[in-house]
């Protein structure tokens, strides 16, 4: 979230799409419901079902799964066209005034520089107009044609009412009535929220549903500002932590990147992640990355990360391609995997195509599930007859089950989607042989250091050298990670400003990551955590309800990274002078001498007005970008239809799908064509469950004890289905049987002139549990995902429904 | 005599007087449901179960979201789905089931056994289990269709509203537990000022149906609603104009007692005049049954 939980409150309008928080996040849509109910906030839900979200809504309308990006496109098309855009925001905080080198283009579905072979784009064109100082070019008056705004105008000419209804189903008149809506919070003082989750991220242009909501966003200049945002609601519990500490193949902590296979000197790593400002005065926050690594590297390192040895930098692994989940099944599918831990993580019910997934997994030598339940993956080598119909004989995978702690059986911090870390404590102790996953792995790696101690290894250093001053070397204490985390002065830290004053001591727990140091006299294990554990104490320990602003931002609860800074850019909250653009909800100003307020802000405090220095400080530009040349499928989003589309020609151009998602070549036969499969399905949840968890306790299987599949009114009848029959769904990957919900819920949409109905498959069942057993939902899902992050195409796909 | 006994308003089949209040002042307590604000994720039903103990069984898909797939002994309280048409659109309706608790209520007019239903001073309609007789009587007195016979006691149950956390100064369990305070527990006066407010609010959004659900013809609920389709009730399965059923009303009626009264001395003086015309009647190893308190049974 670019705001916060409690931020939803302040909305004017609130646009839920591409989630459905009622149902995902029910505790957290309680502020949507008070922005309703308090501050006559109208609700907006923009879904292919009608859900519980959509039930409390002032306005619904359907849409097809997958084509979001025709609707926001249309959404952008309409506020440009209506000159509803914030216009002064819009020049002063995007790069809307930016000019495009003249060799980047678009036409006929694909952008300049595209080599059809791999699958990827030379993004050599892609850059702006350099001056003679190196700085970007811009167009202040925006009519330069060359411009990032007039591009984009042209870009989004095709995205007409007309094309929305053709290609999403959205009737024309509804589509019109959101926009008119959205098209009101264009102004200072109106605020719009967006609320999204796995409804945009899981599908093959994922990352581009999320792009154009951000442009929305800055068109209607809500980025910044109390109400506003973008704000992705995350799936579980902490999986904002595993994003921030880095647990993805291509990440280190605090958003940080691994280097990859060219990238074998620390100098060349550093330069080409240390961006220098775009644009006169910026601040360009990235600058400070070799102060944010090396203090990572004395983290792990300690004594053997030193200037000589480029801190340890040898010691990292260097990747030649991202390790995502798919590409590991794949590897898993062509014999490269041996072995394979997975640890609170249940892949055979939760990655897309069941039968590669088992297939994969049948062919390693040895699978760790460390986990509190007995998970679907711990037993997929279990014959559980229709749901799991494999033979135990054929399959020679030793599976080790670790039975771990639940979160309420041990101490810890969860990071919420406000990023807020909130500590808590241990409650129970786990039972039986179950043990904090801190242990497990603590005492795993004690063993292997041992085993590197006494036998060496190719490369022992990285094992022998990391550094483990726990104070039992097998359990490390939470606290003690947290310490870390925050980091530690490893000398006396001068004062650059105060000569003989010291920033931090040698020792002392770091109170901010602004101390930080590129040359080795500073630890600190994921640099936007620092803070959360200072000389003060456990900062997300605190428990102070106190709400001084009324604005929600309770800045003593918990502690939100970066340095407790609730709303993200509330520098865009004020017009270029200083003064906040919505009076009745200031977030900072400036007060002639500093900039203060009722949140912490996210600018150079002491950075005048008119100095010129811009809000988005991360951004070597200054600004938000509107164009977006770091996305691998495009700097403008573009729609594109899903990998299985009921269309045999995407309508806005002559690319089909997404151009630059990665298709394995075993995988070009993984996909279903609508003559066979000629049905749309999505995947979600339910409110009863939570994933492949609560159909392990009682209450929530007798909430909802069986799975089902939902259908329209129209396919039933055409079916001869009705609710409670057993209907057998099949996919180009496989098939499942559940019962029918037979729906008005779910539509019949008009799709370029023909009917194409909407199937939903809850996602909640499988073989283990207490609630009926089902089939893996994710037997059907393809195995294709996001262009830039490989999340997988779960939310639309093919199927084809008949009665079982 | 428990304090709580002294609490008492109404007491099933019981004509003298209920025991004299022990406190100065008892407030009617009520919870008010805000279908507007309800987003069917059956927290409260959860809370339930684990504050009362229950356990449904893990049953099968029905058809519905509504699971289980109708209040039991073991579900006091069940969000129920309805997919309707208001006013030509489609909406989707969802409805939280459960006692009412009337200030009128016809399961307690109906029960025959005596302080097996009771109603507190604070408005509260409770089932005392220990005194029930299975007949089932309060079943059909029920205009709202809620209490359900356990069959391996025979007794009857339904929602409580938490007496016995209101009794210690705490809200009801599903109270606690909803997420968006669809649900809130208070005064009488309190939660319909709240209501009150609430309808002015949707109103002003363009639903002018929207209105309290607070049945005058069981002379009002300790439990209401505000409908945002207030002028379609039944959509939500709830009755247009609940009452208690008329043969219910005259027996518990003032006119039924009486009838039932002249009844009884009706009979005894048939009875007396029988006798003294013809003498006791006769029959070996029977001689001392009197018809008279045969008629006062009635």
């Amino acid at each position: 979230m670019t705001n916060d939980w409690v931020d939803i409150k302040n909305a004017d309008v609130i646009l839920v799409m591409g989630g459905n928080p009622a149902e995902a996040h029910p505790c957290g849509f309680k502020w949507a419901i008070e922005a309703k109910v308090k501050k006559k906030a109208r609700l907006i839900v923009v879904d292919p079902r009608f859900t519980r979200t959509a039930a409390v809504a002032d306005l619904y309308a359907p849409i097809r799964p997958g084509t979001d990006i025709a609707f926001l496109g249309g959404l952008i098309r309409y506020l440009l066209a209506n000159d509803k855009i914030q216009l002064d925001y819009v020049k002063a905080y995007t790069n809307a005034p930016f000019l495009l080198n003249e060799g980047y283009g678009f036409e006929d579905g694909l952008f300049v520089g595209y080599d059809a072979e791999k699958r990827r784009y030379d993004k050599a064109s892609w850059v702006y107009q350099i001056d003679k100082d190196g700085y970007a070019k811009v167009d202040p008056t925006l009519a330069d044609p060359n411009c990032v705004f007039q591009r984009m105008k042209k870009h989004y000419e095709r995205y007409t009412p007309e094309m929305v209804e053709r290609v999403c189903g959205t009737p024309k008149d509804k589509f019109l009535k959101i926009c008119e809506l959205i098209g009101t919070t264009g102004v200072p003082h109106r605020s719009m929220t967006s609320l999204y989750a796995l409804g945009w991220t899981q599908h093959s242009v994922g990352s581009q549903n999320v792009r154009s909501i951000g442009i929305v966003q800055l068109l209607l200049g809500n980025m910044g500002m109390s109400g506003g945002g973008v704000n992705a609601l995350r799936g579980h519990s902490n999986i904002q932590g595993l994003t921030d500490l880095g647990l993805l193949s291509t990440s280190l902590p605090g958003y940080m990147t691994i280097a990859g296979d060219e990238e074998q000197d620390l100098k060349g790593y550093l330069e080409k992640r240390t961006l220098k400002p775009l644009r006169p005065g910026q601040l360009s926050y990235w600058s400070n990355y070799p102060k944010f690594f090396v203090s990572l590297m004395k983290s792990w390192y300690g004594p053997a990360a030193t200037k000589e040895n480029e801190f340890a930098y040898s010691y990292l692994p260097k990747v030649d391609t991202s390790y995502d989940v798919l590409r590991v099944v794949e590897l898993m599918n062509e014999g490269k995997v041996n072995g394979y831990i997975c640890q609170g993580f249940n892949p055979l019910a939760s990655f897309p195509d069941k039968p590669k997934v088992a297939a994969g997994l049948a062919r390693l030598k040895f699978l760790v599930v460390i986990d509190p339940l007995a998970t679907e993956t711990s037993e997929f080598w279990q014959n559980h007859g229709e749901f799991n119909d494999v033979d135990p004989s054929k399959i020679e995978t030793e599976v080790f089950r670790l039975p771990s702690s639940c979160f309420a059986e041990e101490d810890g911090s969860l990071v919420n989607s406000s990023r807020w870390l909130q500590w808590h404590w241990k409650a129970a102790e786990p039972p039986g042989e179950a043990k904090g996953d801190p242990e497990i792995v603590g005492e795993l790696f004690s063993r292997i250091r041992q085993l590197y101690a006494k036998d060496g290894g190719a490369f022992p250093d990285p094992i022998l050298k990391l550094t483990w001053n726990y104070r039992i070397a097998a359990s490390p204490h939470p606290e003690e990670l947290a310490r870390e985390f925050n980091g530690q002065a490893l000398a006396d830290v001068p004062d650059p400003k105060q000569p003989g004053a010291f920033l931090a001591k040698a020792g002392e727990q770091l109170a901010t990551f602004a101390t930080l140091q590129a040359d080795g006299t500073t630890a600190c294990g994921c640099w936007i955590f620092a803070g959360s554990f200072t000389p003060a104490g456990n900062q997300m320990a605190r428990r102070d309800n106190a709400d001084p602003s009324g604005l929600g931002i309770f800045p003593a609860w918990s502690w939100a990274w970066p340095a407790n800074r609730r709303i993200l850019y509330n520098r865009a909250s004020c017009d270029p002078g200083g003064t906040p653009y919505n009076p009745s909800r200031k977030l900072i100003w400036w007060n002639g001498q500093k900039w203060v307020g009722n949140d912490v802000p996210d600018f150079k405090v002491d950075s005048a007005p008119s100095e010129g220095m811009d809000p988005f400080i991360m951004n070597a530009e200054g600004v938000a970008r509107l164009w977006a040349p770091a996305m691998a499928d495009g700097p403008f989003p573009e729609h594109y239809e899903p990998f299985d589309t009921p269309l045999a020609k995407n309508p806005f151009g002559k690319v089909l799908s997404n151009p630059a998602a990665r298709v394995f070549p075993n995988d070009a036969k993984a996909f279903g064509k609508p003559d066979e499969f000629p049905c749309v399905a999505t995947t979600y949840r339910l409110t009863e469950h939570f994933h492949y968890w609560t159909k392990h306790a009682r209450i929530p299987a007798i909430l909802q004890p069986q799975q089902f599949v939902e259908l329209s009114e129209g396919l039933a009848r055409k079916k001869g289905l009705r609710s409670g029959d057993m209907v057998l769904v099949r996919s180009k990957r496989g098939s499942v049987k559940a019962k029918a919900l037979v729906t008005r819920r779910l539509p019949t949409l008009i799709i370029e002139g023909k009917e194409v109905e909407v199937v939903g498959l809850p996602i909640h069942w499988g073989f283990t549990g207490q609630a009926r057993k089902g089939y893996l939902t994710n037997t059907l899902t393809p195995p294709v995902g996001d262009a830039n992050i490989q999340t997988p195409e779960y939310k639309a796909f093919l199927v084809s429904v008949e009665k079982a | 005599m428990a304090l709580e006994t002294q609490d008492i308003r109404a007491r099933s089949a019981t004509t003298t007087s209920v025991p004299p209040s022990a406190r100065s002042f008892q407030p009617e307590v009520s919870k008010l449901i805000d279908l507007s604000r309800c987003i069917g994720c059956k927290a409260c039903q959860s809370a339930c179960m684990e504050w009362n103990n229950l356990r449904d069984t893990v049953g099968t898909f029905d058809g519905s979201y509504t699971n289980p797939p109708d209040l039991s002994d073991q579900s006091w309280t069940l969000m129920r789905f309805n997919e309707t048409e208001v006013n030509g659109q489609f909406a989707w309706l969802i409805f939280k089931d459960g006692c009412l608790h009337c200030s009128e209520p016809g399961c307690l007019k109906a029960c025959p056994s005596p302080g097996a239903i009771v109603q507190y001073q604070n408005g509260i309609v409770d089932f005392q289990q220990d005194h029930c007789i299975g007949c089932g009587y309060c079943i059909s007195g029920c205009p709202f269709n809620i209490p359900r016979l356990r069959k391996e006691d025979s007794r009857v149950y339904k929602c409580t509203l938490c007496s016995d956390r209101v009794a210690v100064g705490l809200e009801p369990a599903c109270i606690k537990a909803c997420p968006t305070q669809a649900l809130s527990f208070g005064s009488r006066g309190e939660m319909l000022l709240q209501a009150e407010h609430r309808i002015s609010d949707l109103q002003e959004r363009g639903l002018s149906q929207a209105a309290v659900y607070n049945p005058p013809g069981v002379g009002g609920t300790h439990v209401f609603f505000v409908l945002p389709h207030g002028d379609r009730p039944e959509a939500y399965g709830l009755p247009r104009d609940p009452s208690i059923g008329p043969m219910l009303s005259l027996w518990r009626s003032t006119m039924a007692r009486t009838l039932g009264v002249f009844t009884m001395f009706g009979v005894l003086v048939a009875g007396i005049l029988h006798y003294m015309r013809h003498g006791p009647l006769e029959v070996p190893g029977d001689g001392d049954e009197n018809p008279g308190t045969k008629g006062a049974e009635t």
